[in-house]
Order: C-alpha cells, then sequence, then structure tokens
C-alpha cells in the first residue's frame, strides 16, 4: 500500500491529535483527585481556622465546644503509634527477609505469598474483630494503648512486609553473590549489605504503614475505644527506680479519628468546627510523615553507593 | 545477655503495672445518656485535679449491659431498664447492681418545618404509621388521615440496637423492638437531624436534645394520647409535669454494687447524684424533682440492689414510684 504525502501528513496529524487528547484526559484525571484533596484540606481550613490555637492542643476534651481541645487525642495517636512502629517493624521486616532471602521456592512459599499480599486488602473492621477477640478478651489486655498498637500493627503488617521484600529485591544478586565469594553467611551477608542497602525502601514502607494506622477508625472502635477521656497515660518516665515505666502500655485511650468522630455525633453545631479543626491536624500529621518517608528515601539513597 | 536482662526487667514491670490498680472510674453505655455522664465526668476529674479518672465510652444501651455484666465496668448509662435477657447474664456473673433513674429524656417526633397539616398527631396515628404491617403498605399521609395531603412519607428513627428504638416502639406500637423495617435507621441522630430537614414529606424521632439544637431545621410535634385529647408539645415542662406522654422516659445509670466499695466510684457517685439535677439542664435534658434525686440518694446509700422493672418494660412510670419499688434479680 502506498501513501501520498498529503495522506501521510494528515494521519500523522490524526494521531498526534489523539496523543493531546489522551495526555488532556489523563491530566483532567490527575487534577480530579488532587483538586478534590484541596478543596476537601480547605473546606476543613476554613471550618477549622478559629479552633486552631495553642490551647485547642493543650486542652482535654469538654462539653463545651470552645473549651475542648484534643490534648488525650493527639497523645494517644502518638503512644498508640509508637507500639504500632516497635511491633510490626521488626515483625514486618524479619518476615520479609526470611521470605526473601531464606525461603526455599516452593508451593509452602507460594501460597503465604500470595496470603500476604491478600491481607493488604482485608478490611480493616475484619482486624478489629480479630483483635477484640483476641487481644481483648483472650489476653485480658482490655481497651488499652497495648491493644490499640497491636492491632494496628497486624494491619500494617502486611504493607511493611511487601514495602519490605520490594526493597530487598531492589538490592542487585551480584552484591549478595560477591558476600558469598567472601565466606560470609547468609546472616552476614543480610545483616552488612542487603538490609543497609535497602533501609531507605525499608523506612518508606514502614511510614506509609504508619500513615495508614494513624487515620484507622474502624478497628479501634471496634475494641471499644469510643470513651471520653480527659486524663493523659501515665507518664513513661519516674522520678524513682528504674526511672522508666510501662504502665502507659495498659491505660485507657483515645486517638484523633476517634475525637473526630465523636465530634461530628453532636448535635450542638459548634463540635462540627472542632471536628474540622481535628481533621486539619490529623491531615497535617499524615502528610508529614509521608513527607519524612520522601524525605529520608532521598536522603539514605544518595549515601549508597554500589 | 545484658539485652535480655533489660528484656526481662522491662517485661516484669509492664506486667507489675498491669496488675496494679488505678483509680479509675469505667462507664460505658448509651449514648443518650453520655452527654449527662460526661458532663458530670469532666467536672469531677476537674474538681478532683486528676486524682481520679473517669472513662465514658459510648456502646450503646445493650452494648452497655454486656460489658457490666461481664463486670468490666463500674457503672452503665442505659436509656432504657435493664431486660430479663441482662438481668440473666448479670446474675450468671455474680453481679448485682443498684439502679437509679437520673434523668428524664423526651423522646421527639419531628417533621420538616413546612409541613403544616400534621402539626398534632395522635399516639394512633403515629401507631398506623410505625406498626409492622405498616411496612409497604403506609407510604402516603392520606392514608393516616384523609385530611392531609396525598404527599409520599418518608421515616427515619433510631437503629434497631438502641434504647431509643425499644422505647419509641413499646410506647407507640405497644411491643418493644416491633417496628416496620423501611425506614432510614441510623445510631447517629445527625444523620436524621439531616434526613428530615431535606425532605417535606419526612417524619422521624430522636432524643429531645437533637431537636432543642436544631429547632429552626426542624418541627416538633404535638402528641396527643388519645383522639379528642389536646396535643402537647415536648418541653422541660411538659416532660417535669407528666403531661407529654407517653415519650417521655426516664434515663438510667447502673451502678455494679461490687464497685461501690471502691471509693473513687462511691465519690463520684456522690457528686453524680448531687448535680444531675443542675447538669441536665446544661445537656438540654430534663432532670427528675428533687425529691427523687433524695430518694436515688437514700437508695445509693442503703445499697438497693436489682432493678424496680423485673425485666419487663413499662410506659409512663413516675420516677419516685420505681424507686419505692422492691428490686427485682
Amino acid at each position: 500500500m502506498r501513501f501520498t504525502l498529503q495522506e501521510m501528513r494528515t494521519m500523522i496529524a490524526r494521531h498526534k491529535r489523539w496523543d493531546h487528547i489522551f495526555g488532556l484526559v489523563g491530566m483532567l484525571c490527575l487534577l480530579l483527585g488532587i483538586l478534590t484533596l484541596v478543596v476537601l484540606f480547605g473546606q476543613l481550613l476554613l471550618q477549622g481556622m478559629e479552633r486552631l490555637t495553642p490551647e485547642f492542643f493543650t486542652s482535654f476534651p469538654s462539653r463545651r465546644a470552645e473549651n475542648a481541645g484534643i490534648l488525650s487525642a493527639w497523645v494517644g495517636t502518638v503512644a498508640v503509634m509508637l507500639v504500632t512502629a516497635m511491633t510490626a517493624v521488626p515483625l514486618g521486616v524479619a518476615a520479609a527477609v526470611y521470605l526473601e532471602e531464606y525461603a526455599p521456592r516452593n508451593w509452602m512459599t507460594a501460597i503465604i505469598e500470595i496470603n500476604v499480599t491478600n491481607l493488604a486488602g482485608v478490611p480493616s473492621i475484619v482486624y478489629g474483630l480479630l483483635a477484640l477477640g483476641l487481644f481483648v478478651y483472650q489476653f485480658g489486655l482490655g481497651q488499652s494503648i497495648l491493644s490499640a498498637g497491636l492491632t494496628l500493627a497486624l494491619l500494617i503488617l502486611p504493607v511493611v512486609i511487601v514495602a519490605t521484600r520490594e526493597a530487598l529485591r531492589a538490592v542487585p544478586g551480584s552484591i549478595r553473590e560477591a558476600a558469598y565469594a567472601l565466606g560470609a553467611t547468609r546472616w552476614q551477608m543480610v545483616s552488612g549489605h542487603v538490609l543497609p542497602y535497602s533501609s531507605a525502601g525499608i523506612l518508606t514502607g514502614m511510614i506509609i504503614g504508619l500513615s495508614r494506622a494513624i487515620g484507622e477508625t474502624a478497628p479501634i472502635i471496634t475494641i471499644g475505644a469510643l470513651t471520653f477521656i480527659a486524663f493523659l497515660p501515665n507518664s513513661p518516665v519516674t522520678t524513682d527506680f528504674p526511672f522508666i515505666s510501662f504502665k502507659w502500655l495498659m491505660d485507657p485511650f483515645t486517638v484523633m479519628p476517634i475525637q473526630m468522630f465523636n465530634w461530628t455525633s453532636r448535635p450542638e453545631e459548634a463540635f462540627q468546627l472542632n471536628a474540622a479543626a481535628a481533621g486539619v491536624v490529623l491531615l497535617v500529621m499524615t502528610l508529614a510523615m509521608n513527607g519524612l518517608a520522601i524525605w529520608l528515601r532521598y536522603h539514605l539513597r544518595k549515601k549508597i553507593k554500589w | 545477655m545484658f539485652k535480655k536482662a533489660i528484656l526481662a526487667a522491662c517485661l516484669t514491670l509492664s506486667m507489675a503495672a498491669a496488675a496494679q490498680a488505678n483509680t479509675l472510674v469505667k462507664i460505658d453505655g448509651s449514648s443518650t445518656v453520655y452527654p449527662l455522664t460526661e458532663a458530670v465526668a469532666e467536672d469531677f476529674q476537674k474538681m478532683k485535679k486528676g486524682a481520679i479518672k473517669v472513662t465514658v465510652g459510648i456502646s450503646g444501651t445493650g452494648g452497655g449491659f454486656k460489658k457490666f455484666c461481664r463486670g468490666e465496668t463500674d457503672i452503665s448509662d442505659a436509656s432504657r431498664p435493664i431486660v430479663k435477657k441482662e438481668m440473666e447474664a448479670c446474675a450468671a456473673a455474680g453481679i448485682k447492681y443498684i439502679e437509679l433513674p437520673i434523668a428524664y429524656d423526651a423522646l421527639t417526633v419531628v417533621l420538616h418545618p413546612q409541613n403544616k397539616f400534621a402539626s398534632t398527631m395522635t399516639v394512633a396515628e403515629l401507631k398506623a404509621i410505625w406498626e409492622p404491617t405498616a411496612q409497604g403498605k403506609i407510604m402516603k399521609w392520606n392514608q393516616v388521615n384523609p385530611a392531609w395531603p396525598d404527599m409520599p412519607i418518608k421515616l427515619f428513627g433510631a437503629g434497631a440496637d438502641s434504647g431509643t428504638f425499644d422505647y419509641f416502639t413499646e410506647a407507640i406500637v405497644g411491643k418493644s423492638k416491633s417496628s416496620r423495617g423501611d425506614f432510614t435507621a441510623s445510631e447517629d441522630d445527625n444523620v436524621l437531624v439531616q434526613g428530615v430537614t431535606r425532605d417535606k414529606g419526612a417524619l422521624g424521632f430522636f432524643g429531645y436534645s437533637y431537636y432543642a439544637e436544631n429547632t429552626k431545621k426542624l418541627k416538633a410535634v404535638a402528641i396527643a394520647e388519645k383522639a379528642g385529647k389536646p396535643g402537647v408539645l415536648p418541653s422541660f415542662d411538659t416532660v417535669k409535669n407528666g403531661t407529654y406522654q407517653p415519650l417521655s422516659r426516664p434515663v438510667f445509670l447502673y451502678v455494679n454494687a461490687k464497685s461501690v466499695d471502691k471509693p473513687e466510684v462511691k465519690e463520684f457517685m456522690e457528686y453524680y447524684l448531687a448535680n444531675a439535677g443542675k447538669l441536665a439542664k446544661a445537656v438540654k435534658m430534663v432532670g427528675l424533682p428533687d425529691k427523687a434525686y433524695k430518694q436515688a440518694v437514700a437508695n445509693f446509700k442503703a445499697k438497693k440492689t436489682g432493678t424496680g422493672f423485673g425485666g419487663v418494660p413499662e410506659v409512663g412510670v413516675s420516677v419516685e414510684d420505681l424507686l419505692q419499688r422492691e428490686g427485682k434479680h
């Protein structure tokens, strides 16, 4: 088949037109997603602005909307996140290292791998029900910071495992072979080379997991934390020997999303402003954590020289 | 080795911490009673400067009793009296309780503000709308009363787990939990408020405080006990003098008799009973007559356990009468 020059030009122009059209549609899709977030954030900010005072962060919840604050909520969120990170990261990283570096390639491993990926998609409320039966009643941990932290750790464990495995896979096989060639054991190879090189990816995975956990409401409500709390957990540092106390782990608590939920179900309009302000704080917390992940990834990657 | 020792020390410490008793008062239960209990808890903790900690949960009346009868909470908020099944659960766990009415709530039936025709409704009319046989049949206002227009009825009500739903069905339909199923149900009363404000043919019911905060957006229905009797609007006065019937109801606290031995629970309850009347007003609930509070304090001091209802729901009981009754277990 032969085309004249003119025909070829119109054909190219037509294809280029489609190219532009797709580019435009793609951009619109992107804008739609971002604009929704921006509008939502803007609306929350406008609504909650007047409540975002220093006192808002240092006051306990109250029945008077203008005196109510998020002190117990943000302290609770930080404490729960601490427990979550302390549990999910060692467990998740160890599981991923085993799966990636140690586990034999057979059908058992294949099943476990598929299940880990599937677990990441299990609705969070299911984890809440599991935790209610297991942690709260079976282990007798009650509605404590420890229960909530462990629940959220379970929830983000698949995320941490998947991210860690991706990071481990990005380390070239030649590094492993070089370590073996020098007589390193598998553990020496993992701890001395693969883990340090993949730490950027692992940290990113951990923080993405934690930023999912920080906004979770359903599993925490399920374990029974929808509660008015106007006090702080016991301090982790004490004046008497041994100066460190773990009492706070067993304390009742509330977290940011639950405080918001509580305020939105109030009859008085003024509480809606508090909920909006708490929403802004929660969003900023999440965005800050994501920002931290990007920053860490950038700086740790710079250090690696193959 | 050293690391292991530290780990062991940490574990022992956390165990010891867990075993140690905290001066903590645990309360859970009804969302209707929650605002009052929360207000008391807030003021009480301020007064004690944090020496006693109080937690107030919202699990609904039924959910609250489940925890209460497992011995997990000291006090249970309830917007209806304890029922047979819950009494049995408590008895099985060896838990005795003191039943204390602490305020009134007026269940309020609301309409869209532009609804001019149904300003007064009789209990019989409400029953015709809400009874189970109305499902799929009574869909228009003129089917209830021929004087009303040919306009679809949109129904909104409390969810089936709430004491509010139990009481409404008991008082209107005549049997607890017996209702048509084709209405918008929500435990979150704000959802109901929004629903009723958006539909001209809407009718809904919920606790008085949600109406009181939204009087501009909603219209309350005057309730007539029987056809021919005058309709009565819900208000502090009509609830207190007993004319707003049958939808005004007492709400309760159930206190674990064993917990009363703990000084922090005793002190909290004494504070609660002394301040409930004043704080009820602040949270848009209706306080009991002073005489009833005095009787409640006496019952509490005497540790009078059991319920005055015997597990059977009743409509229109006077609180004074109730406090005098023999406690059933």
